[in-house]
């Protein structure tokens, strides 16, 4: 593989749902690269496709167009055992770390399950192999004999990682992997997930709404708006210089410790809500909210371009 | 300012099959005329209980408000009252909007006649007179084509739509308190910092006292003027926004502020996180419910419960390092150069 070749490469990806007598277009085109070792980080409001984007492209869903390339090969020519090497080499983690782990198995076996398909160990060997990740995500080795119910929300998140990590995957989706914890459990979930990423060479797609953490964890960010991304850039540029108008909103909205709302700082205001995804606006999808919109929004849909190195903006008015 | 809401001595407890849980441990607080209060802490600190307890609704869902309790409206005591009296306080005098607003409105019902039920009950206006009241409150809430909005399901709407009735029905009957338990923690940014600016506007307007209840620390930031962090049901700092943001005493408010991802740690560098889990509220807890956990900790900490000690009128810390005898210990925020608050 060349070095700048990334390990895993979406072009053009388009899933679509039936949608009553519509079409419901939750990802529409969509094309980001995920290099080794690197996190790339979707935002966006709920119902803007970045959930279906994370699951479009590990297979779980078939896209309706579009690829996706994983060192370089595209992922729906693979052959069955490539496919199976696929389905270990990319793992998952949830948000809900109550609802993704079966409450009738023990913690043990949740992990072991993934290892019995792919790997040819016995059975005292993926016992030791099934202990010694526990230790790796922080949680003593006995727990592999307890039941979902007995662990904490945090714990509970750890095996999530745990089961992931026992395949020995080099890319991982994690899906809100901190909605649902405190923020002290938060903090301590997103210092695993760093380290095992500088431990291992991990590769993340990160999907958060919430976007301070969002910024502390990526390498780079992209924005999503209905189905599509609207902006992407390295994680601190974006913060500091957003260009397209959906991202300076958004992040305009976010309440941090350091903003103080009633001293004035004010937000940009967006008007009305999203439309719906299975009737969206014709040209720019944003245009109905956006208080530059000109003419050719209407009519014509732009694409992502560089404005300026390593930064990519989907809008007509923004000038190089 | 007048204090409208008088909290003495307040404790609530939970029978469960393993014993006694004891949620909420002798809390006081004032709540002032006009005033936004926010309640801050994590999961089972027994921010939820309080705000609940004070419109008595662990009536029906077992909570045991203990003996000694009060909670003064109004010179009268909720804790006492009859079913009829409090009857008359809830969603009039004081009412309260929750985190879900899906499960909190009626599922079979328009939401038009579910604010009107409000004003039918309290204000005894009639039926027309009552819907016609609802519409100008969507109206007041900036929910867009009211009119058709009242005959529609709470399905129908969004997550901010809904949030947004479930505060036109909280305002109805002009209360004196709001309470918000988590508001809009299940919302995105946006439409958080719509809802939270609702709110604002709301309270300048009709002059309402606020509780927020919440575990966002930048929500608080934002919205608050007054501050309680609560642990292991008991209140353990409270103070002036600026005082909890730019000069916090107690371990825990440091430890949580320092755990919230932000410029001091850099990027992808490790994040501050608390060691240990919070005490087993089944336990009496007669020493410093955090001492388990902090890094200060001394031995006096294991043995005895710290008095609150005031720092000045309004800036109150439960915790022996505030003793005169207790070493010097400065807020690790500021040490790192950069201290996150204004």
């Amino acid at each position: 593989m060349p070095d700048n070749m990334p390990l895993l490469s979406v072009k053009n990806l388009c899933k679509y749902f039936p949608a009553g007598r519509g079409v419901l277009r939750a990802v529409d085109n969509v094309s980001f690269d995920i290099r080794q070792g690197e996190t790339f980080s979707l935002v966006g409001e709920s119902g803007c496709g970045k959930t279906t984007c994370g699951r479009t492209l590990l297979g779980v869903y078939t896209p309706t167009s579009g690829e996706v390339y994983y060192n370089g090969t595209d992922i729906s020519t693979f052959s069955k055992r490539e496919k199976k090497l696929f389905g270990k080499k990319a793992q998952m983690i949830f948000q809900d770390p109550y609802s993704c782990l079966d409450p009738r198995m023990t913690i043990g076996s949740i992990i072991q399950e993934g290892m019995k398909v792919h790997f040819d160990l016995s059975a005292s060997e993926r016992q030791n192999k099934a202990e010694e990740i526990l230790r790796k995500t922080g949680l003593r080795a006995d727990f592999a004999s307890r039941f979902p119910h007995e662990l904490s929300g945090g714990q509970r998140q750890r095996v999530g990682i745990a089961r992931a990590l026992a395949l020995e995957p080099d890319f991982i989706v994690c899906d809100e992997p901190i909605a649902s914890l405190d923020v002290s459990i938060q903090a301590q979930i997103i210092n695993l997930l760093i380290k095992l990423q500088q431990e291992m060479g991990l590769s993340y797609l990160f999907i958060s709404h919430d976007l301070s953490v969002v910024r502390h964890i990526s390498d780079r960010i992209g924005v999503m708006y209905l189905g599509g991304i609207v902006e992407s850039a390295p994680a601190e540029e974006i913060f500091r210089n957003p260009f397209h108008p959906y991202t300076q909103a958004l992040f305009s909205s976010i309440l941090s410790v350091d903003s103080d709302r009633s001293s004035g700082a004010s937000r940009i205001k967006l008007e009305g809500e999203v439309p719906s995804p299975v009737n969206s606006p014709s040209g720019c999808k944003f245009r109905t909210r956006c208080k530059y919109a000109a003419e050719i929004c209407s009519n014509i849909s732009p694409e992502l371009r560089e404005i300026e190195k390593d930064h990519f903006a989907a809008c007509h008015l923004i000038n190089k | 300012m007048a204090v409208l809401l008088d909290v003495k001595n307040l404790s609530v407890s939970f029978r469960t099959m393993h014993g006694e849980v004891k949620a909420v441990r002798d809390v006081s607080f004032e709540l002032h005329e006009g005033e936004n209060l926010a309640i801050v802490g994590e999961s089972g600190c027994g921010k939820t209980v309080t705000s609940k307890a004070i419109l008595r609704l662990h009536d029906r869902s077992g909570g045991i408000v203990s003996e000694g309790s009060e909670i003064l409206f109004e010179g009268k005591n909720i804790v006492r009252m009859s079913r009829k009296e409090i009857g008359e306080i809830r969603g009039n005098g004081i009412s309260m909007i929750f985190q879900d607003s899906m499960t909190s409105l009626n599922p079979t019902m328009v939401i038009g006649k579910q604010i009107a039920e409000n004003i039918l009950i309290h204000k005894k206006t009639g039926k027309g007179e009552s819907l016609s009241q609802a519409k100008k409150l969507l109206e007041l809430v900036n929910v867009p084509d009211a009119a058709e909005r009242m005959n529609q399901y709470p399905h129908q709407l969004s997550g901010g739509l809904r949030q947004r009735v479930m505060i036109a029905m909280a305002i109805a009957c002009n209360p004196k308190i709001l309470i918000a338990d988590e508001p809009t923690t299940a919302l995105d940014v946006t439409v958080q910092a719509q809802i939270l600016e609702l709110l604002s506007d709301l309270q300048k307007q009709f002059g309402m006292s606020v509780i927020l209840v919440t575990h966002d620390f930048g929500v608080v930031a934002n919205f608050a003027d007054r501050i309680q962090v609560m642990y292991a049901g008991s209140i353990v700092e409270r103070g002036k926004k600026e005082e909890i943001f730019s000069d916090p005493k107690h371990p825990y408010t440091w430890a949580l502020l320092k755990s919230i991802p932000g410029r001091h740690q850099g990027h992808k560098g490790e994040l501050y996180s608390i060691r240990g889990t919070p005490p087993d509220l089944l336990l009496p807890l007669e020493h410093c419910p955090f001492s388990p956990r902090c890094e200060y900790c001394m031995p006096i900490c294991k043995k005895r419960r710290p008095e609150e000690k005031y720092m000045t009128e309004t800036h109150g810390i439960a915790c022996w390092l505030t003793h005169e005898k207790a070493p010097r210990v400065d807020n690790p925020l500021k040490i790192g150069g950069e201290a996150r608050a204004r």
